[in-house]
């Protein structure tokens, strides 16, 4: 509630009486395609980014993979968004005007600019796999990164006390969320030696997204509720035991520990007697990958479903808003607050 | 540009014949929406949306009137009143302090409008009336201004697809005529005019109902100091905005936008740089 930390209001007063207990904010009239534009939109704003990275690196067939990860987003994305327009067949209505004030409309032209340079790259890099990475892929990267960010901007950008009292920690939920999905897609097809950095992507993408989240819940104070009860609660808690799951499976399928623990050791000694110089490691290990990957993907859908649903949960709850306005006007009155 | 216009909506003499609502929907041909009883006093129609661009509200109080001390006029009847009372049903009577509020709601036509800044297409915009109106044929039902208004007033017409929300008549205001709901008041509870000489006159009004020991009444939305720069269309209360449906201190989202874009761009370079620093590791 207080943005300086999660304390109640210092100023003791009556439970706020509500009109007949009607929400004050109307809910949002979306439907379940835009929460999955987030996730597909963060596939392919990190997939942009993991893919010219790993064109750079010298990792041409990861980079293969990243490109396809990113055209399935960036082409799946406008679909999900035309079909949620309450009148569809104007969706080219967005480009009409372009409005700093407002995400959505930013956000229209960066989908359209990523959805131009990523098409390019990954056609690009399709007819010539050993390609270096040019202005297309360039672009691709830069446009890339806010795709995955400005969707939370969206939805904070706005009245919904939940959604926009976390407007600093929600952006970093979704980078590391994108993350964590372009890095699984980049897994689940079949892994080799080439798609390690992925993997370290992918694990660290998690840790990064669940302590973003606690960041986010702890600083939201009693508006946290909306993200962690009823659906938008299951949701969440599904959402963080999937990527959990991934991020323990692709250390499990990993070929070597960074630490030289006694596993990575053991992965090597084992592939070395096996497949002296196959890439990718034991096909055990690659399906434990592989499955990592599908979990971190279900993960980050069930992540955005979460946030989605905390945004109706906070909307239709009059008391949040009203209590986080009493809040502020408390703090507001009291001097040297 | 002409002088801005405005709504002042005297809720202290608001009887709440929803004439206003019926006026509305006639002039502006909006749908008719479900009908049925909710159980809320008189409020049969519920709260501003696409199908309902005024709206009455009715509140019931149990507010002291200063004879609740008076003994009962039959102690018979009191007993009688006490066991109802004890089986949960708790008739009204004159001594028990009551009074009504009403009040129609009506958009804002804020001065920073948050549907305006969040619409994508540009249908909604300023008029020359200092009004915000949408514009039908260009709206293409995103529905981010559902979302952006902090009054929770504009919303999607189910089966058509678009938003829609007052237009304060623009219609009529382009013919020099007032808004519907102001011409069929018939207590003058809506004033419609120019914003200023509104503010002017409320402030009048506030400080007779004063004078008079009605301490409790308020504006709603005259000061430019607000959360929404000043609301085009305001109110005098007789109690806290949330028992009407308001809230009590709105803040546009676009006062954080520059920390929200900030946010947004600060997460995006984490994520590029942190895709760059996985290859780091996987270099060696």
């Amino acid at each position: 509630m207080n943005p300086k930390g999660g304390e109640a209001s210092m100023v003791p007063r009556e439970r706020p009486t509500t009109y007949y207990g009607r929400p004050i904010v109307k809910r949002p009239v979306w439907k379940p395609e835009i929460p999955l534009y987030f996730f597909f939109g963060g596939l392919a704003g990190a997939s942009a980014n993991l893919a010219t990275a790993a064109t750079f690196a010298g990792r041409p067939r990861l980079a293969r993979r990243a490109w396809a990860g990113a055209f399935v987003g960036v082409t799946v994305s406008p679909v999900l968004l035309i079909r949620d327009l309450g009148r569809p067949k104007r969706f080219l209505y967005m480009l009409r005007v372009i409005k700093i004030t407002s995400p959505m409309s930013l956000g229209a032209w960066i989908l359209a600019a990523n959805g131009g340079a990523t098409t390019l790259a990954a056609g690009l890099n399709l007819l010539a796999p050993r390609r270096r990475a040019g202005l297309p892929e360039i672009g691709a990267a830069l446009v890339g990164a806010p795709l995955a960010t400005y969707t939370a901007a969206l939805i904070t950008n706005s009245a919904i006390p939940a959604w926009s009292e976390a407007r600093l920690e929600m952006p970093f939920v979704f980078a590391s969320s994108a993350a964590a999905s372009a890095a699984g897609a980049a897994l689940l097809t079949v892994p080799g030696e080439e798609t390690e950095p992925a993997r370290a992507l992918g694990i660290a993408a998690v840790v990064v997204e669940e302590a973003a989240s606690r960041i986010m819940l702890k600083r939201l104070g009693p508006l946290a509720s909306a993200y962690e009860e009823d659906e938008a609660g299951k949701a969440d808690k599904v959402a963080r035991a999937l990527s959990a799951a991934g991020a323990v499976a692709l250390v499990a399928g990993g070929k070597r520990g960074s630490d030289g623990s006694r596993g990575a050791r053991r992965a090597r000694g084992r592939r070395a007697a096996k497949h002296p110089a196959a890439p990718g490691g034991d096909p055990a290990r690659r399906a434990i990958t592989a499955a990592g990957g599908a979990l971190l993907l279900a993960g980050a859908v069930c992540k955005r479903w979460a946030v989605f649903k905390a945004g109706f949960a906070s909307a239709a709850d009059p008391d949040q808003t009203i209590d986080l306005q009493r809040d502020r006007m408390a703090a507001e009155r009291r001097p040297g607050a | 540009m002409s002088e801005r216009k405005g709504f002042f909506t005297d809720t202290s003499v608001c009887i709440g014949c929803k004439a206003c609502e019926v006026a509305c929907k006639e002039w502006n041909q909006v749908p008719a929406d479900p009908q049925g009883l909710t159980g809320n006093s008189y409020d049969n129609s519920g709260e501003l949306g696409a199908n309902r661009w005024r709206h009455v509200a009715f509140i019931e109080q149990k507010v002291s009137v200063g004879v609740e001390e008076a003994p009962p006029e039959s102690f018979a009847r009191e007993a009688a009143r006490q066991s109802l009372v004890s089986d949960g049903l708790d008739p009204h009577e004159d001594a028990d302090g009551f009074r009504w509020l009403m009040s129609s709601d009506v958009c804002k036509h804020c001065t920073e409008a948050g549907c305006l800044d969040a619409c994508p297409t540009g249908a909604l915009f300023r008029t020359e009336f200092g009004t915000v109106v949408v514009q039908p044929d260009i709206c293409n039902g995103c529905g981010y201004c559902v979302v952006s208004c902090p009054f929770g007033v504009i919303d999607q017409r189910e089966g058509d697809g678009r938003v829609w929300k007052c237009t304060m008549c623009y219609d009529r205001l382009k013919d020099d005529m007032e808004p519907a709901c102001a011409q069929a008041c018939p207590t003058d509870s809506i004033q419609f005019g120019d914003l200023d000489e509104l503010r002017e006159r409320a402030a009048r009004r506030v400080e007779r109902l004063h004078e008079r020991g009605r301490e409790e009444a308020r504006l709603y939305g005259d000061s430019e100091d607000d959360g929404v720069g000043g609301f085009g269309a305001f109110f005098l209360l007789l109690d806290e905005p949330e028992t009407y449906r308001l809230p009590p201190d709105p803040v546009v989202p676009t006062r954080r936008t520059p920390e929200v874009w900030a946010a947004a761009l600060g997460a995006a370079a984490v994520l590029a740089g942190g895709v760059a620093a996985s290859f780091l590791r996987g270099r060696r």
